[in-house]
Parts: structure tokens; C-alpha cells; sequence
């Protein structure tokens, strides 16, 4: 359906109209990056959710075995996500270095299926997966600031961020209506499985090569990109603070894991359910991005975020809080989705204008890496301190974290230029 | 390009795509739905005799429970109604460890001897290993579980025992007493999995994680403790003698090295690898005094069921080909006995 929407702005005539389309609609790149995503997430996400059968049932893996591949996913893409976002800033071909990303993610789905039981060859297919991830988040974050007025950034990022959870969310169902088509989880259902996947991601790709256009007119080359101008962001004290409030945001949050782990124990039900908890804070979160997102672009994109937090906190505080079972799992899932609503593409959002155009791409890759290398942090501190003090203590400790997070934002982040240009 | 352009083609892509996915999808479900019907009720028998007892891996009779003749296990095989993902046989009591409905949640089926579902108990998490113990009395089975609290939602093991008898159900050893190297422990990361039944039905063995480190244990049901007898010993399997243990043994202790199967001398400690040199992932069954029976999987989903002496002689060679997951239905052996080999 978004074909048709689409179908417009793309033409010549209506783009040199563009400034002064009204700013209620969503850029027709947006939504077609939004559709890339919803469908590259529901290729991704049917396999994440039957990898863990997959290893254990066809391939008869060992827990140990499966430990090592699942440690293989972090990590693995820091480095190259920066990398990715200089070279698609110094060639200029944002969309090409995203392209690059997604496909590399398609091809992993049938290389699953060549890899068979082989250890180290299923390592590097699920690593090749995750380089694809993170080679092209920043070029198509960067794509969607590119295509948007500043004004709307948050909107736009939140469209974007609820197709993509979107995406999220279906990928499993998808993946259990497969496997009871076929009847049962047997070797050829998994490659039947593996190979839908593959035709989904193309779909994506198809898309992204279609109905996407890369914005190389639009930025200035005049100046050129190098390494040594891409290592001068952080020279830059705005850029700096956003650095730093990325990384506080990664500090902040302890893993849905933990939290999910907490609502397990104390409702006492079976760890079967574990992913539909997931599935629970996905559903608020795709609800609420878009209008977290339009919201946010009016009333001021710091202050969402710092709702956000206050969100986050609150669902910690409730973890072990005074409410029956049943309401704590209800409003913790709330909270958790509200928080990633309001903190997600807010934060993108935010960044955008503040890095020149040429380097925003790199610019939004530093941010992201330092937001998930200090999200690798947070995961193993608060796994520690579970094991030390126990999971009440620790949570407890995490929501002080938060309220830390929340002050040292609110002086950090200088107030968001939107409220200016609003007032 | 013109738009007309651009959507003739992505129509045609996506239509194209959705095809491919779906021919795989039917290519898929027409050889599982017939496999998922083979078999005929009370077909197999558990009653102990001269008989082992497998998982299929064929394509026609895939997870189906089989059973053959000791004497000619390569011969024709009877198919039970059953499909599991693990199975395992003793004393004419079977477990069964089989997807339920919905595909996302599993079960362990207690059967009869002839065969037939006694009990159905759901499992939390994916299953790996199952045995029933020499009597027939105690069932165990081993399930991965997604996320325990130490690692942030990544997989751990869990071990359930079920005594038949008395309905008494052990959901998991992580609170049972446990003691390494003779002194009490307590940690948040244990696991346990791949228990073998001594003769009793009092005392097992079975393999504990923790920190880092892989115990072969020694635990009591009557005193609900747990202590270690050494390290890297892992999927241990007792001998019908109670004498020996047959394990996997990580390479140069690193897991990631693979397994190499091993025989340990439970009174002197000596461990002797056996003649199977490729990587062994299972815990392997004891088919008589002198032989372990193990899986191995050879691609497309297929796997066939080896055998290799256990005094670290001979060669490996097929013993039930295109299954795996065996047992034997052969009575407890006495420790003098000294069949001939088939």
C-alpha cells in the first residue's frame, strides 16, 4: 500500500515542490526506508526466533556450543559500523553502503542453510548477519535526516522505528505459522524456513533499490570527507555531549533479558514464555513510536527523552514493587516500550541536526556505537551485581542509574533546537 | 527509471519471491505431513529383549520411534506411531521427548511397555538428553532453557527426573545441596545436564557447569545432594556393570576443540579414549559390557548410530543405520556376562 504513496514525490516536478508540501506528511523516502525495514526485520527476526531450535533440534548442538555462538553476536559490529559510516559519507553513497548491509544480511539466510552443522561456518554467517546490521543502521539513519525537514526528525524517526518493530514483531509469528504449515520442526522445515526468510529480505532490498533515493545532490562536497575531518566530530563539544548521552542511555538500560527474567520469577511462570514478554514491550513500542515521535517534535525532543528515562525508572522501581504479579508484568512491559518509544529515534532525532551534513553518517555511527558499547558495559555489571546482591538490589540500583542519567542529561543535552524554532 | 518502470518490476520481484518461498514451503510439508503419519500403535514393545531402540532420521519414518533386532540392527525396523526428538528405553519403561502442539513448547511422555503414553509432563525449554534408569523406575531428561539470570537471557541447561513409581517429580538440581572438590557450594550459575542411572534408583551421575568449569558429579536422591568426582567429564554414560563411565571429553579441555568419546574407570581413574576419533556430541548408550552406541550426524538431517568398543580397541562401524538416539532393550547385563558380539 505504501507503493502508491510513493509513487509521487518521486517524480521531478513534485521534488522541487517539496519545501513547501505541507508538514503533515512523512517523506515518501521515509516510508519507503520504514517498508525496508519492516521487511528486512521480519527476514531477520523468523530466523532469531527459531535459531536457538534450529542449533539444538536439526543440528543437535551442545549448550556449550550454543553459548559460543551466542556470544558471537555482540561485538561483532562496533568497529565495522564506524567504518561504514565514513565510507558512506566519503563516497557520498549512503544508500549503496545500506544496500550493501542488507544484502549481505539476505545472502547470510541461505548460507545458513550451506553451513549445515559446521561450527565455525555457522559462526561466520550468524557474524556476517550482525556486520550487515551494523553496516547499514547509520547511512539509513543518516538517509532519514536527509529526507526530512529538520522540524519533523522525530516524527520521522518514529514512523521509521514503528515499521521496523513492526517487522520485529511479525517475524516470529511468521516463523511459527511456517513451521505448523509444514507440520512439524524437521530439517526441511528449517530450510524451508531459512529460505522464505531470504526471499523476504530480497523483497527489502528490492525495495530499498526501487523506492529509495540516496541524497548526494543535497549535501555539499564542497568540503571533503576525510579521516582526519570525521575524527574532528569529536572536537566538536555538541557532538561530544551527544557521545556522552548515547553512552549514558547504553549505561542506563540493563538488558530486556534481565528485566523479563525478574517478571518470570516473580509470576512464577515458565520460561516458554520468555519471548512473548518481548513480544508484549514490541507492541507498545511500535504503538507509541510514531506519536512519541510527532510529540516530541513539538514539545521538545530532550524533554521526551527524559520522559522516557522516567518511564524506564518506573518500570524498574516496579520490578519489585508493591503490585500483584499480573500488573507489575502488565505496566513494566509498558514501561519498557514507552521508554525505547520515547528514547530510540528521539535520540537520532536529535543528533541529526547537530552533525554537518556531510558527516552524518559517521556522526550517527559514533553515537550508535557508543550507545551499544556501553549498553555491552551495563549487561555484564548488571550481571554481576544480580549474582552479588541479588536481583532486588540490583534492579534498585540500575533504576538509581536511571535518576543519575536523568539529571546528567538534563545539564548536558543543550535544549533541542525544535522548541526554538517552534517558539 | 519511470515510476510505471519501477513497480512493473517490483511486482514481478515480489510476486517471484513469494513463489520461490512458497514452493519451498510445500516442497517442505508434503514429505513431513506423510513422515508424521507412518508408523502403526503399539507397533514397538518396550518389554525388555533382544532389541534396541532408536530415533529415525529416514525420510519417511522421520522422529519416529524404531525398534530393531539386536541380531540383524540393520535389518528391517518396526515403527512406532510416536515421533520424538529424543528417545531412550529401559526395564520396559521409554521416554519419549517430543514438540506439543503449537510447535513452540516441548514434552516428555513417559511410555509402557507396550508402548503406550502413561504420562505427558511439559517441558521448559528445548530438550537434549534423555534416560531411563536400568529398572525402569526413574525417568531424566535434560532441556536447554533460554535465559537464566546470569547471562542475560542466553541459554542454560536444566535437568527433571521423574520417578514413575511414586509420581515424584525433581524439576531441578540448581537448589539441591552441591559440594565441589568436598566443600559446600552455592552459585548462581549451575548447570547440570546428562544424568546416567546407577542400578539402584538412588544414585546418578550427570554433568554440572560452573564458572567456567565442567564437573562430572555424583548425586543422591535420597539426601537431594550433589558433589563433584573430577572435571571435563561431560554426557556421562554408566556402564551396565556400574563400573564404568562412558563421556564426552572436550579436546585439549577446550569444548570448542570438539568431543572425543572416552571411557573412565570409575574405581582407578584412568580414562581411555576409544577408537572414535571423529567429534562425539552425545551421550553415548551402553549396548552391552563391552560396546557404546552413539549418534552421528552426516548432513540433509540424517544421522546414523555407531558403535565402538569400549576397551579403546577396534573401530567404529554402523550400528543402526539412519537413526539415532539409541537404547538398548537387552535386560541388565550381569558384570560377568560375556556375550558374544553380534
Amino acid at each position: 500500500m505504501y507503493l502508491s504513496t510513493i509513487d509521487r514525490p518521486a517524480k521531478d516536478a513534485a521534488r522541487s515542490r517539496r519545501p513547501r508540501r505541507p508538514p503533515a506528511g512523512i517523506s515518501a523516502n521515509v516510508l519507503a526506508l520504514g517498508a525496508v525495514s519492516l521487511l528486512t526485520d521480519v527476514s531477520s527476526e523468523m530466523v532469531t526466533a527459531v535459531l536457538p531450535l534450529y542449533f539444538v533440534l536439526a543440528l543437535d548442538m551442545s549448550p556449550a556450543a550454543y553459548g559460543v555462538m551466542d556470544g558471537l553476536y555482540t561485538g561483532a559490529t562496533a568497529l565495522l559500523r564506524l567504518v561504514g559510516g565514513y565510507l558512506a559519507d566519503r563516497t557520498r553513497r549512503r544508500k549503496r553502503v545500506a544496500g550493501v548491509g542488507y544484502a549481505i544480511s539476505a545472502l547470510a539466510k541461505p548460507a545458513l542453510l550451506v553451513a549445515g552443522g559446521s561450527m565455525p561456518a555457522l559462526g561466520a554467517v550468524i557474524v556476517a548477519d550482525r556486520a550487515g546490521k551494523g553496516l547499514r543502521s547509520a547511512p539509513r539513519d543518516a538517509l532519514i535526516t536527509l529526507s526530512t525537514p529538520e522540524p519533523m526528525l522525530g516524527r520521522a524517526f518514529g514512523v521509521h522505528r514503528a515499521m521496523d518493530s513492526a517487522g520485529a514483531f511479525a517475524g516470529p509469528l511468521v516463523a511459527l505459522g511456517l513451521l505448523a504449515v509444514v507440520g512439524a520442526a524437521s530439517p526441511a522445515a528449517f530450510d524451508a524456513l531459512f529460505i522464505t526468510s531470504f526471499c523476504i529480505a530480497c523483497m527489502g532490498l528490492l525495495t530499498l533499490a526501487l523506492f529509495t533515493r540516496d541524497r548526494r545532490a543535497e549535501t555539499s562536497p564542497a568540503e571533503p570527507v576525510t579521516a582526519r575531518a570525521a575524527l574532528g566530530l569529536l572536537g566538536s563539544v555538541r557532538v561530544r555531549r551527544l557521545v556522552y548521552a548515547a553512552a549514558l542511555l547504553g549505561l542506563a538500560t540493563i538488558g530486556d533479558g534481565f528485566v523479563y527474567l525478574v517478571l518470570m520469577d516473580r509470576q512464577g511462570f515458565s520460561a516458554g514464555w520468555f519471548p512473548l514478554c518481548a513480544v508484549g514491550t514490541n507492541l507498545v513500542y511500535l504503538t507509541l513510536a510514531a506519536p512519541f515521535g510527532a510529540l516530541a517534535d513539538r514539545w521538545g525532543r530532550k524533554r521526551m527523552l527524559l520522559c522516557g528515562y522516567t518511564a524506564l525508572c518506573v518500570g524498574y522501581l516496579l520490578l519489585f514493587g508493591p503490585l500483584s504479579a499480573t500488573w507489575t508484568t502488565v505496566l513494566v512491559l509498558g514501561c519498557l516500550g514507552m521508554f525505547y518509544a520515547a528514547a530510540d529515534g528521539v535520540l537520532m532525532a536529535l543528533a541529526g541536526p547537530v552533525l554537518p551534513a556531510s558527516l552524518r553518517t559517521t556522526g550517527l555511527a559514533l553515537v550508535q556505537t557508543a550507545q551499544a558499547l556501553a549498553y555491552l558495559v551495563s549487561s555484564v555489571a548488571f550481571g554481576l551485581a544480580w549474582v552479588n546482591y541479588g536481583p532486588a538490589t540490583a534492579t534498585r540500583v540500575a533504576a538509581g542509574a536511571v535518576l543519575a542519567a536523568i539529571a546528567v542529561t538534563a545539564v548536558l543535552l543543550p535544549e533541542p533546537a525544535p522548541e526554538e524554532a517552534l517558539a | 527509471m519511470s515510476t510505471r518502470m519501477r513497480i512493473l518490476i517490483a511486482v514481478v520481484g515480489f510476486v517471484s519471491l513469494v513463489a520461490v518461498a512458497l514452493a519451498a514451503i510445500g516442497s517442505a510439508a508434503g514429505p513431513t505431513r506423510r513422515a508424521a503419519h507412518a508408523g502403526t500403535p503399539g507397533a514397538v514393545s518396550l518389554d525388555p529383549g533382544p532389541r534396541l531402540i532408536a530415533r529415525s532420521t529416514a525420510r519417511d519414518t522421520r522422529d519416529h520411534l524404531v525398534a530393531v533386532a539386536a541380531s540383524d540392527p540393520a535389518g528391517p525396523r518396526t515403527v512406532a506411531q510416536i515421533s520424538c526428538v529424543r528417545v531412550s528405553a529401559a526395564g520396559g519403561t521409554g521416554i519419549c521427548l517430543r514438540l506439543a502442539d503449537g510447535l513452540r513448547t516441548f514434552e516428555a511422555v513417559v511410555l509402557g511397555p507396550d508402548g503406550t503414553e502413561h504420562r505427558a509432563l511439559p517441558l521448559v525449554g528445548v530438550p537434549n538428553r534423555a534416560r531411563v534408569s536400568p529398572s525402569g523406575r526413574l525417568v531424566t531428561w535434560t532441556v536447554f532453557v533460554t535465559g537464566d539470570s546470569y547471562n542475560g537471557g542466553r541459554f542454560a541447561t536444566r535437568v527433571g527426573i521423574l520417578d514413575t513409581g511414586t509420581g515424584d517429580l525433581v524439576s531441578t538440581l540448581e537448589d539441591w545441596a552441591v559440594s565441589v572438590d568436598g566443600r559446600p557450594y552455592q552459585a548462581e550459575d549451575l548447570n547440570f545436564w546428562g544424568v546416567t542411572f546407577a542400578p539402584d534408583d538412588r544414585y546418578f551421575y550427570a554433568t554440572m557447569s560452573t564458572a567456567g568449569r565442567r564437573y562430572l558429579v555424583h548425586g543422591d536422591l535420597t539426601t537431594r545432594s550433589i558433589r563433584t568426582v573430577r572435571e571435563n567429564v561431560e554426557c556421562p554414560s554408566l556402564s551396565p556393570d556400574g563400573t564404568r563411565l562412558a563421556f564426552k571429553s572436550a579436546v585439549a579441555g577446550d569444548p570448542d576443540r570438539g568431543w572425543r568419546l572416552s571411557v573412565l574407570d570409575l574405581a582407578g581413574g584412568g580414562v581411555l579414549p576409544l577408537a572414535e576419533t571423529r567429534s562425539v556430541d552425545d551421550q553415548a548408550a551402553w549396548i552391552d559390557a563391552r560396546t557404546v552406541a552413539y549418534g552421528l550426524r552426516r548432513g540433509g538431517g540424517h544421522a546414523d548410530v555407531w558403535q565402538v568398543p569400549a576397551d579403546g580397541s577396534g573401530a567404529p562401524s554402523v550400528l543402526i543405520p539412519d537413526a539415532d538416539s539409541p537404547a538398548t532393550l537387552a535386560g541388565p547385563v550381569e558384570p560377568s556376562a560375556d556375550r558374544p558380539k553380534t
